[in-house]
């Protein structure tokens, strides 16, 4: 998943390659598919989320749309994401600084550790913040005491999301750190500048797109999570659910289109993101291959 | 150690929301009803009812707040802790299940109201595709080879245990009583099922928006509203000769009104589903009401058809429950087969 | 790489703290909990809940699933990666740029439009319901889902490295004589390997916590088409919280033993690639 900004090669690159290149018709094949694998897994499920939202025109999108509890799940997801993701970045930054620039013992098993929601069902990330704060749980008569309420509520929710999400960033830092070392911030310290003047100005422009990527792809998560949100939310409606759950909500009440009305808001967002993205890659590539034209120039 | 300017406004703003999030809290008389899947559309015109009549008793404002799902789901979260404070679930043993795990109220909640804490009552009948193309009638004809019925999994939801519950009545009372042949009977039934859904509602949605299956096998008033919902889609309600009376009940959770000064509030409203307009409100969304003026008003829209109850067949839900339910019971077994 | 690092850098004390707090406040602390609830459990106990009849033929399904789904993404997403590093062909860009569509997509949304498409009256299944291919509500069903959910990994593991494939040893094999498909096996794959391992295991590692996507596909038909998550929310459901916490144990062990494998197999990609 790393992301490394595309280069694309130049006309003559591509000249030199003739020997190199398979014959037309495995060429053609192995496009046609790629394309139809990417028709099935890709466009069709992305048209169809559009489809099924207007099936029943414009009015019934457009109501489901600012219907006052889809207006408040949006509110709640996005209130989620603003908490989980500065915090996850955060963490991200941390992490990977750790673990790149210094050597320690435990070191693999940290990074197993900040990979494990990865691969732990998100149905086992809720359980486990239920057996932590449910009311059976170790803390949940101290809690009720205190009228605290983390499960069914939005802490708890943001909890789950945390959990599921905060792995994102650091595994796309880690592997862009390593391969970057630490001379650059070794030459700057020597230069006189501070720590947290080395990682601003040093650092962090060194791994922005990978930073960039890991964002996206946290935010993508926080918004999207389902399975783990599912267990403590408690769906109550107007108040803990998120849009996926009030996604499925609408869906179970005879309200397909709207269900998939509101959907299309998330595969919209999830478009955009992609979007932004691929536009920042793309400049990023471009001032990338100005800056090497630039420096082909200079040299005789 | 000195933060960079963009780092600090950053984490200004992530305390800000923190603090925001938590100060959220209102002042008005907010009542939160966990309800399984079918309630949804009684609740909504029910709760506007019920404010209106509570303003004018009171001039309090309430709000009911609503969280639905699997009728087993929605009483862990309240054994978890979510907030109730009235339940009205599909089953009594998941109340039970609410007293004994979660000591939220006593175990004897179900004799605090009339009728079995149950204001309204439902059972299971059957929806099928326009013409009747398999010729349904009764529960004998669901058996047969060829025949996809689409149930819930009684392992979760609520109308799928009654669903059970009343195959296996029935098959007891066409075999004289006799368990192996029921018990054979409703393996029979399971062997026809393609898909499992979680609740009640699900189910519906896997016959009417995916076409699966020939037999929608649940609640009255869920295949009602089905009809209601598709008037141009072709189904057709069949009502079996026999079938069980569904009550499901409702209470308060006393823990938790207590804690939230909610009692009276609760209390009225348990209270206000008995009475006329409660009664007719859950007669318009075709819950079978218990009041038998109501009842004489609304006789037309329900079909009539031989109920049997749980406690006269089962002995009541814990027992049914051990027997049939528990891992290792008898649909574990048939299942398994 | 250095291996020797210098103890110049600052934040070593801040980071590290940092991170571990974090840590442990959200993974530590929670699945520590978890692990206690179940040492309540006699160790037959909890052999019995975690390897009934059923629980067995969860574990069977998703990790059959998963490892089907991660194989028919390594094969099919070496080849769009491939396509799209190599080719240029109308469209290119945008396919490159939807290939982490399903990381954007809400999982659940991804499962209501899957089983939209499959079903019998979808727009796929209206073809393929006929000729016996039955994608919603089936185990087939559960692989398209983790399919979907698994896509962009082997790919975007792939690209960077075969953007910077050195072209000059294919070109030299192929003036040694060697011909297209052998220069792919004995030259190119040898490299591709290490990236492919990676973004399978990923795949693998992220199909096997998959829920939401499959909830809505699968028809959860208990022996056939339920998942192990899905198991311990009806395990939940049925106030069996025991059985509950011995399957999430379960999965949770294997899931932190399959992380591991992935990162010895990662260490041993970085060092075959250097």
């Amino acid at each position: 998943m790393a992301a490394i900004p595309k280069r694309q090669l130049t006309a003559g690159q591509r000249k030199s390659q003739r020997g190199t290149e398979e014959s037309p018709f495995v060429k053609w094949l192995l496009i046609t598919v790629a394309l139809l694998f990417s028709l099935v897994f890709l466009l069709l499920p992305l048209v169809n989320v559009f489809a099924q939202a207007f099936a029943k025109g414009f009015t019934v999108y457009w109501d489901a749309l600012k219907h006052p509890n889809t207006l408040s799940a949006m509110k709640l997801t996005l209130l989620v994401t603003a908490i989980c993701v500065p915090l996850n970045v955060l963490f991200g930054l941390a992490a990977a600084w750790a673990i790149t620039k210094f050597e320690f013992r435990g070191k693999s098993l940290l990074v197993t550790l900040i990979d494990l929601p990865f691969s732990v069902s998100p149905v086992v990330a809720g359980l486990m913040f239920v057996v932590l704060f449910g009311l059976q749980g170790y803390f949940g008569e101290w809690l009720a005491d205190r009228e605290i309420r983390i499960i069914f509520a939005v802490p708890g929710i943001v909890l789950a999301t945390l959990f599921v999400t905060f792995p994102f960033v650091a595994r796309e830092l880690i592997p862009i750190m390593q391969a970057a070392g630490s001379d650059q911030e070794q030459s700057a310290l020597t230069l006189g500048a501070n720590g947290w003047q080395t990682f601003w100005y040093v650092t962090l422009p060194s791994v922005k797109m990978g930073l960039l990527y890991g964002t996206i792809l946290c935010i993508a998560r926080c918004v999207g999570e389902f399975g783990a949100v599912s267990v403590v939310s408690g769906h109550i409606t107007g108040k803990t659910d998120t849009v996926p759950l009030h996604v499925e909500k609408l869906y179970n009440e005879y309200q397909g289109a709207a269900a998939f009305a509101v959907a299309s808001i998330l595969a919209l967002g999830a478009l955009l993101t992609l979007g932004l993205k691929t536009w920042l890659e793309w400049r990023e590539a471009k001032l990338e291959g100005l800056g090497q034209q630039a420096e082909a120039e200079v040299r005789p | 150690m000195q933060l960079p300017p963009h780092l600090n406004k950053l984490l200004l703003l992530a305390a800000l929301t923190l603090f925001t999030a938590g100060a959220a809290t209102a002042k008005d008389i907010k009542l939160l009803n966990v309800s399984y899947d079918p309630t949804r559309e009684l609740y909504q015109d029910f709760n506007v009812a019920f404010a209106k009549h509570w303003q004018t008793k009171t001039g309090d404002k309430v709000t009911v707040q609503q969280s639905h799902g699997g009728s087993g789901k929605q009483a862990r979260s309240v054994i978890d802790g979510l907030e109730a404070d009235v339940v009205t679930l599909a089953l009594a043993y998941d109340i039970d299940a609410i007293a004994e795990k979660g000591r939220l109220l006593p175990k004897d909640w179900q004799s605090r109201l009339p009728h079995n804490s149950a204001p309204y009552t439902s059972t299971i009948v059957f929806l099928v595709r326009k013409g009747n193309p398999k010729g349904i009638k009764d529960w004998s004809d669901l058996v047969k080879r060829g025949v996809g019925i689409i149930p819930a999994n009684p392992k979760t939801s609520g109308a799928a245990r009654w669903t059970y519950l009343a195959a296996w009545g029935y098959a007891l009372k066409q075999n004289n009583g006799d368990e192996a042949r029921a018990r054979e009977f409703v393996a029979k039934f399971y062997q026809n099922v393609p898909v499992f859904d979680t609740g009640a509602r699900g189910a519906t949605t896997t016959f009417i928006q995916r076409g699966i299956g020939d037999v929608l096998v649940g609640w009255e008033n869920e295949a009602f509203l089905a009809l209601k919902e598709q008037p141009k889609g072709g189904y057709e309600l069949v009502v079996p000769s026999v079938s069980i009376l569904a009550e499901p009940p409702v209470t308060f959770v006393d823990k938790v009104v207590k804690r939230r000064g909610t009692t009276d509030v609760a209390k009225g409203y348990l209270d206000y589903l008995y009475s006329d307009e409660g009664q007719e409100i859950a007669a318009r969304n075709y819950y079978r009401p218990r009041s038998a003026a109501v009842a004489a008003k609304f006789a037309d829209k329900f079909p009539k058809l031989q109920l049997f109850t749980i406690d006269e067949v089962f002995g009541g839900w814990q027992q049914a429950t051990k027997a049939h339910f528990a891992d290792g019971g008898h649909f574990d077994q048939i299942q398994r087969r | 790489m250095a291996e020797n690092r210098f103890r110049v850098l600052p934040g070593f004390g801040l980071t590290m703290g940092f991170t571990l707090c974090y840590l442990s406040v959200l993974v530590l602390v929670p699945v520590g909990g978890l692990f206690l609830r179940t040492f309540s459990l006699s160790w037959a106990d909890f052999w019995r809940l975690a390897t009934t009849d059923r629980a067995l033929a969860a574990y069977q399904l998703t990790f059959g699933a998963s490892l089907a789904a991660a194989v028919i993404n390594a094969v099919f997403g070496t080849l769009l990666a491939w396509v799209l590093v190599r080719y240029d062909f109308p469209g290119r860009r945008f396919i490159d740029a939807l290939v982490d569509f399903p990381f954007a997509l809400p999982t659940a949304v991804a499962g209501l439009t899957l089983a939209n498409l499959f079903a019998e009256n979808g727009w796929l299944g209206q073809f393929l319901v006929p000729l016996g291919i039955k994608g919603a509500f089936t185990p087939l069903g559960v692989v398209i889902a983790l399919t979907f959910v698994g896509m962009p990994f082997v790919v975007r593991t792939l690209q960077p490295v075969l953007e910077n494939l050195d072209r000059d040893v294919e070109e030299a094999a192929a003036t040694l004589g060697a011909g297209r498909l052998r220069t792919f096996l004995s030259v190119i794959a040898p490299t591709l390997l290490p990236p492919v391992m990676t973004g399978f295991a990923l795949a693998f590692a992220r199909a096997i916590g998959e829920y939401g996507s499959i909830v809505f596909i699968s028809g959860n038909l208990p022996m056939k088409t339920e998942i192990a998550p899905y198991l311990i929310v009806i395990r939940l459901e049925e106030y069996d919280y025991t059985g509950a916490m011995a399957l999430a144990v379960v999965l949770l062990v294997i899931s932190f033993a399959l992380l591991a494998v992935i990162n010895v197999l990662e260490q041993w990609a970085n060092r075959f690639a250097k």
